[in-house]
């Protein structure tokens, strides 16, 4: 008897200690980042573009081309993700069809990042001319998200009691009456939830924007579509790999890390809140 | 006067049949009630008569129902079959809605705008369900926050506002307590005198007390359907006798 | 009848942008291979996929992907070693052991991991990691850990050590695996939870009532019944890793050549895509073997996520079968 709870107690200590270790690291990076980057942020770091061949100066326009990314990749995903996630989970009937369309979706949901990079390259970049601009980014990044979008929603609808739905039909509703007035408002927050980790996702993504639309150098904010922009992922990785100057850039290096980190967390945890506040009043 | 009338009525879930040529007339403004043990099909016909059974896959019908005279196959958009048919359901189902926009939620969807308009529907529609004392405060709260009783109450509301001249219920005490289950009864005599009221339920006293013809389902077949003093005192069918007096289900 | 024409104009509507999303995401598999084909009117599929020497640039030139495809194969594989325990660790912490409260801040802690920007953590795998690899870990190896065996007379381990286990460039298929695994940890551990969470009480409860400990439940009742389920999360991880780019295009080193030891650097293919992309000239032999590289990568870690669906379905019958 002593051997086996002694045989317990050990393994429970080998897993509270691995769990440990992943937590303590990833505050660890969290910290590092921190505690490098904030001497860096200032006013005009953040509203001030690179100077100095970017040895100097802030980093205004990656984060107005973040930004830019980032909502031109929703544009692109969301209504287009939310659609399709209705038409496949209020009006398709089960079926082989369905269950392989859906097994499609979750295997594109884990193609790797850099493959849509390459995708967006052919097909954006140069077959439809676009060039190496917000556009083709936005869209490269729009359909990366586009299957988890997909997925998020449908499962949220799927959540929705099919009660709701019998009782608006029953009250003489029709099917798109019942869809946009009881089951998409009932689904919002988790179908929220989805859209804000999305974002998230796409802030901090750097493979599909290398040939699509990062800029190593642009100081001035992009006026069209079809301007190149920098990106704060991108920055990063072109002063972490650009040999000549890595010492010295390395504090922009940190500053760029913490505010990337900083947006991503961000929408994160509004994404997770948003989730818990909505388990919590839901009483169905 | 015959409201809802069926004639020799199938319907299949995919190669199952769950009814089997059930002729039936339902009378204007009675309370019938349909009862019979669980899985007989009893609330499917109920779901027949506004076509909700549509909803599952590879439902089929054949024969036909005609309310008004009209077939709710051919005849009837099954929009506005829907709307003369309300329905009530087993557990309450109201919207994650506030309790006023639950009430109106009917006649917005049909496109009424007018604001005084719908004040005017939703007070009427919560008054007849006899709710409106309770909920007149808070109507602008979550239905979720009301309890189980004065949820299917409202959804009596709900039902009513659409103005419908049938109603449908389908167990809708069994989840209740016994309060509420008898306030709801009270409030369907009622309506008798302006509805039509079909009631599917499980409580045979319930039946015996509130309605004016019941029917028994067995095995998807219709047994035998009367006025409810008969079936009750007299039944013809040895079935119907067996079920009545507790022998079975 | 106005509303039902409405209707039918809607579902219309919603099909067609349905189908155009669904369309666009399958051209892009159409569009890796179409972009790859011509390349293999000058090089054989043979050559490309087993050939030794990657040498895009260089005349004569050499298409050879094998180094990187193991490289790949490499870092998913240390990587895994990594994740594999400390996720399924974190998951039965999660689903077995942690308090409410505990478990409540955890979770969101795993979604945040996995949302974290992967050039955060290549970065800090270059400033970090591999200035420690160099700089400590190679001195242990090297000389506390030689020093310590010849003083103990073990002079054949001794130089083993010291022969071996150097480290001269700290971006390396170990210190990009480390990197790699922090990432992968959040979807082995949060898919394994879900699998340990189906478990049904009641084969913990009989497990228990028979007078089994709580470990030895979670090891010959819990962790068996959800096996299948873990090993989905674990073939979505090795597929992550695999696809991750940014992380060893930062932290592996980049050198295309076989690797050999765990501390040689190397080019995994997601980074060979990225490092080289921007100079290869459109439609060049360079390019078309780029999207080469990328099609196998596609094919890769399709495989991965197919073997992970297979392990799922065999779970669902499983628990099916169990439960009637």
């Amino acid at each position: 008897m002593n051997k086996r709870n002694f045989s317990q107690g050990l393994n429970f200590i080998i897993i509270k200690i691995s769990v440990f270790v992943v937590v303590a690291f990833l505050f660890f990076i969290i910290f590092h980042i921190f505690r490098n980057g904030i001497s860096s942020i200032s006013i005009d770091f953040l509203t001030k573009p690179p100077t100095d061949s970017m040895t100097r100066g802030g980093i205004f326009p990656a984060i107005v081309g973040t930004f830019c990314l980032s909502i031109g990749a929703l544009i692109v995903a969301v209504p287009m993700g939310i659609i399709s996630a209705i038409y496949l989970s209020e009006y398709t009937k089960g079926g082989l069809f369905l269950r392989i369309l859906r097994l499609g979706i979750r295997n594109l949901a884990g193609i790797p990042s850099i493959v849509f990079g390459l995708f967006g390259l052919a097909l954006f970049v140069i077959k439809f001319g676009f060039g190496s601009s917000l556009l083709s980014g936005s869209l490269t990044l729009g359909f990366l998200i586009l299957p988890t979008i997909i997925a998020a929603t449908e499962e949220a609808l799927r959540g929705i009691p099919q009660d709701f739905r019998e009782a608006s039909l029953a009250l003489g509703a029709t099917k798109v009456q019942t869809i946009f007035k009881v089951v998409l408002p009932a689904a919002l927050s988790n179908i929220v939830t989805g859209i804000l980790l999305s974002v998230g996702r796409v802030a901090g993504e750097t493979a599909p924007i290398m040939f699509t639309a990062a800029a190593f150098y642009k100081p001035a904010l992009p006026t069209s579509v079809f301007d190149e922009v920098m990106a704060l992922p991108y920055h990063i990785y072109t002063l972490a790999t650009e040999g000549t100057h890595f010492e010295q850039t390395l504090p922009i290096q940190y500053g760029t890390c913490l505010v990337l980190l900083a947006l991503v967390v961000l929408m994160d945890i509004a994404g997770i809140w948003i989730r818990l506040k909505a388990r919590k009043s839901k009483k169905w | 006067m015959v409201k809802i009338k069926t004639t020799n009525y199938n319907l299949f879930y995919g190669l199952k049949q769950a009814l089997f040529d059930i002729n039936m007339d339902i009378y204007k403004n009675k309370i019938t009630a349909i009862i019979g043990p669980s899985g007989c099909g009893k609330s499917t016909l109920l779901r027949s008569f506004n076509r909700m059974n549509d909803l599952i896959d590879g439902v089929k019908a054949k024969g036909d129902i005609f309310i008004d005279d009209k077939s709710i196959y051919k005849d009837w958009d099954v929009v506005e079959l829907r709307r003369k048919v309300g329905m009530v359901f087993q557990k309450p189902n109201p919207f994650p809605k506030s309790i006023f926009d639950n009430v109106i939620y009917g006649p917005r969807t049909s496109g009424i705008k007018d604001k005084r308009k719908l004040n005017d529907i939703m007070e009427k529609s919560l008054k007849q369900a006899a709710l409106w004392d309770e909920v007149k405060d808070i109507l602008r709260q979550s239905a979720m926050s009301l309890s189980g009783g004065q949820q299917q109450r409202l959804c009596i509301a709900r039902a009513f506002a659409v103005k419908p001249e049938i109603i449908l219920m389908d167990e809708a005490t069994s989840s209740l307590d016994p309060i509420s289950t008898a306030k709801i009864e009270e409030l369907i005599l009622e309506l008798k005198k302006d509805y039509t009221i079909v009631v599917v339920t499980h409580s045979m006293q319930q039946a015996a007390r509130m309605s004016d013809y019941t029917a028994l389902l067995y095995l998807g077949k219709l047994i035998e359907y009367d006025k409810t003093e008969k079936i009750f005192t007299s039944p013809s069918n040895e079935i119907t006798k067996n079920y009545v007096t507790g022998r079975f289900g | 009848m106005g509303s039902s024409l409405k209707e039918k104009i809607y579902k219309n509507i919603f099909l067609i942008v349905t189908a155009f999303s669904l369309v666009i995401l399958f051209l892009i598999a159409l569009f890796l291979f179409a972009e790859a084909l011509p390349l293999f009117k000058n090089v054989s599929l043979i050559d490309f996929l087993f050939g030794k020497m990657w040498y895009p640039t260089m005349s004569p030139h050499s298409f050879g992907i094998l180094p990187l495809i193991l490289a790949s194969f490499y870092v998913s594989f240390l990587s895994a070693i990594i994740s594999i325990p400390l996720g399924i660790a974190f998951a039965v912490y999660l689903s077995e052991l942690a308090p409410k409260g505990i478990k409540e801040v955890l979770k969101p802690l795993v979604e945040l991991i996995s949302g974290f920007p992967s050039v955060v953590l290549g970065f800090f795998g270059m400033v970090v990691i591999a200035p420690w690899m160099t700089n400590k870990l190679s001195p242990f190896f090297t000389e506390t850990i030689p020093n310590f065996l010849s003083f103990l007379h073990l002079s054949y381990l001794s130089n083993f050590f010291a022969n071996n286990l150097y480290i001269d460039v700290g971006l390396n298929i170990t210190s990009a695996s480390i990197m790699l695994a922090f990432i992968t940890i959040p979807t082995i551990a949060s898919l394994s939870e879900d699998a340990l969470y189906l478990v049904p009480r009641t084969y913990k409860e009989a497990s228990l009532s028979l007078g089994a400990t709580k470990w030895e439940t979670i090891k010959k009742i819990v962790l068996p019944a959800a096996s299948s389920g873990i090993a989905t999360a674990v073939m979505l991880g090795v597929s992550r890793a695999m696809g991750e780019t940014m992380i060893v295009l930062m932290t592996c080193g980049g050198a295309s050549m076989i690797p050999v030891r765990p501390f040689d650097p190397a080019r995994p293919l997601p980074a060979a895509i990225a490092a080289e992309m921007g100079e290869a000239p459109y439609h060049s032999l360079h390019y078309e073997a780029l999207f080469g590289i990328g099609a196998v990568l596609f094919i890769l870690t399709l495989i991965f996520n197919i073997l992970s669906d297979i392990a799922r379905t065999q779970g669902e019958k499983k628990m099916k079968g169990k439960s009637v």
